[in-house]
């Protein structure tokens, strides 16, 4: 039984069946790659994983309870932490600022009027932001407009901030796209060093094959809205099926 | 002090000197010389000034924080004045009954409206707060007159009940009071030519606004104000940050319906009359721009804002034809029609169009409002001072 259980999933956008049949199971603390060619429905599943979509048939289990039907912020707090395409920060906000609300979300919860408290009283927060900034090595930038951060701070920021709420599940959705490859062999390490250091799983979707075997200890193949394959990536590499959907195609190109 | 910054309590500090000596500052001028129309420091515009100062910061906590632009707060002022006559009505002249009703009332009657039209964002919830507002002015303007007054609006009468008050004689007038204290008495001080007053009712509106001003620099710094900037900056990332924007952006909502409200309130205590005209969309309008002018987000910027409006409003507008020729008078006659001709339009009735400009050139030159105005200006005299090895404390991004 793993913490994420997606069962018998399928999703239907007028005539375009974006999900078939799909049955995934996430074990815990593994990284967990899904993977897919373009259309293959990677995005519908996982905004069916967050609450953005209710699937029309089957279920998706967290750590034995539900999702479905659930708003965003719920699931957030359920521990399920998700990184964006794009980086979705507080561009108006510092980089401190930025740490500071999910350590704020985390502790208090999805609302709290503390109208009169003074943040920079909080020692708690001010602690548990300060700690995350260091292990992301962003403590010198703490002052700096987030939209002012470069494409590779960014993303750095945004994982530490998921982090900072420690989930149980990172949802990670193409965390190198439009990315150099510096940036994307750092943030590669970083996630490692994540995986390495914490007790957490991670389910990654990825386009690069390069991020993606570098990092996952299971890959599931989905192609038109079905899974055609899970494995291992060893297993993975070599699969008829897999080299005939996607990597034949991106092979012979 | 009084858990604020270094930074925060000596912003208190100078709104406080603004404020309580604002007597002497408002009246530079010495009676009857030709500046004298300049001076600002008579009561009633005095008390218009911070009465409308502390509206525009209760609108700037939700227009500033959140980036919700509400097109309708006139219409929780207007409640809240009609909650406050009713009082006066009802109960007694005393102005502390009034003005806590009045923040109730308005904070409830925010509520509904925010709960309604917060289920919308972006235009949609500008459109739907200005509907609000616009149906309540036709409401108390027609189909509420029982309650409203209609057209006439309310003020106090012999007939009311006055339960904690006597009745009125007829043909006495009841005045708004503190204990006893009478809102319009004033004291009176002449130095040489000047002339300086200092009313009861303005100084209770003054400190009424410093508390006003205090609460919502300790928003502001609150880890509830961090989440409204939060909701302006990325709502998305909020709510998959665990964070209902929701609740957030409604107490913000119903805090700066409550401030409205106060606002309201404070009008009827210094003048005890309300009509249906000041829930009027342009009333919603002009704290727009009051707050956008001054500088919507900055804490002091929506008090200079409605300073700069409310000084506009009651003093270019009284400049009349006369008075431009008595200051071209030493030019030649060509040159002075010319003048008189070309300036004009933009004083007496047309003060609209000056203040118009000024927003407009505000807008495009300093989106930061007076506020960035002002820290230009500082950043210039510093650059000045300590050229050239400090640069300004803003990092720029290496990218």
């Amino acid at each position: 039984m793993g913490i994420l259980e997606v069962k018998n999933v399928g999703k239907r956008f007028g005539g375009l069946q974006a999900l078939g049949d799909v049955n995934l199971s996430v074990a815990e603390n593994s990284v967990h790659a899904i993977i897919g060619p373009n259309g293959a429905g990677k995005s519908t599943l996982l905004n069916c994983l967050v609450g953005l979509l209710i699937p029309d048939t089957g279920s998706v289990m967290f750590d034995g309870q539900s999702v479905l039907g659930r708003k965003p912020y719920e699931i957030n707090q359920m521990g399920i932490s998700r990184v964006f395409q794009t980086p979705e920060i507080f561009g108006d906000l510092s980089v401190m600022e930025n740490m500071m609300i999910p350590c704020f979300a985390k502790r208090d919860g999805a609302f709290q009027l503390s109208a009169f408290k003074n943040m920079m009283d909080d020692k708690e927060i001010i602690e548990n932001a300060e700690a995350m900034l260091e292990d992301m090595n962003m403590a010198d930038k703490r002052e700096m407009h987030g939209a002012a951060l470069s494409r590779g701070d960014k993303r750095r920021l945004e994982i530490g901030m998921c982090l900072s709420q420690q989930p149980r599940l990172l949802l990670l959705d193409e965390p190198t796209a439009g990315m150099a490859r510096a940036d994307t062999n750092n943030t590669i390490d970083l996630l490692k060093q994540i995986k390495e250091e914490r007790d957490i799983t991670i389910a990654i979707i990825e386009h690069d094959m390069h991020v993606v075997f570098s990092l996952a200890e299971r890959i599931t193949v989905l192609a038109q809205g079905t899974p055609l394959v899970e494995d291992t990536p060893d297993n993975i590499k070599g699969h008829p099926k897999v080299r005939e959907a996607y990597l034949g195609e991106t092979q012979a190109a | 002090m009084l858990g604020l910054s270094k930074k925060d309590t000596s912003l208190l500090i100078i709104v406080c000197i603004l404020a309580l000596f604002a007597p002497f500052i408002l009246n530079p001028f010495p009676e009857g010389s030709a500046m004298a129309q300049f001076n600002a420091g008579y009561p009633d515009l005095m008390q218009r000034l911070v009465i409308f100062g502390i509206f525009a910061i209760g609108f700037n906590i939700l227009f500033g924080l959140t980036g919700y632009l509400s097109f309708g707060h006139a219409a929780f002022l207007g409640v809240g004045s009609y909650a406050a006559i009713w009082m006066m009505k009802l109960l007694t002249m005393n102005v502390i009954p009034a003005i806590v009703v009045s923040i109730i009332v308005a904070g409830a009657f925010s509520l509904l409206v925010g709960w309604i039209s917060l289920r919308r964002s972006g235009i949609y919830f500008s459109i739907l707060t200005l509907a609000f507002a616009q149906m309540s002015y036709a409401l108390a303007y027609s189909v509420l007159t029982p309650i409203t007054g209609g057209e006439t609006g309310l003020q106090p009468k012999y007939t009311d009940p006055r339960i904690f008050d006597r009745a009125l004689e007829q043909g006495e007038s009841a005045r708004a009071n503190l204990f006893g204290l009478q809102m319009n008495s004033s004291a009176e001080l002449s130095v040489g030519n000047w002339l300086f007053t200092f009313n009861a009712g303005y100084y209770l509106a003054a400190i009424v606004m410093i508390v006003a001003f205090y609460m919502s620099i300790r928003i502001f710094r609150s880890p509830f104000g961090l989440m409204l900037r939060a909701v302006k900056s990325n709502q998305n990332r909020m709510n998959y940050t665990g964070m209902n924007s929701k609740p957030y952006t409604l107490a913000a909502f119903v805090i700066s319906g409550m401030y409205a409200g106060l606002a309201g309130g404070l009008l009827v205590a210094m003048d005890t009359q309300v009509g249906a005209e000041r829930m009027f969309w342009t009333a919603s309008g002009e704290v727009v721009l009051m707050t956008i002018l001054g500088g919507a987000g900055t804490l002091i910027g929506p008090v200079l804002g409605a300073g700069f409006i409310k000084y506009m409003e009651n003093i270019v507008s009284k400049i009349n034809k006369g008075i431009l020729e008595q200051w071209f008078a030493f030019l030649p006659d060509g040159i002075e029609d010319l003048l008189i001709t070309l300036v004009y339009p933009f004083i007496g009735k047309g003060w609209h169009l000056t203040l118009g400009m000024i927003f407009m050139l505000v807008v495009i030159f300093l989106p930061g409002g007076l506020v960035e105005g002002g820290q230009r200006v500082a950043a210039m005299f510093r650059r000045k001072k300590s050229n050239p090895e400090t640069p300004d404390g803003k990092t720029t991004p290496a990218e």
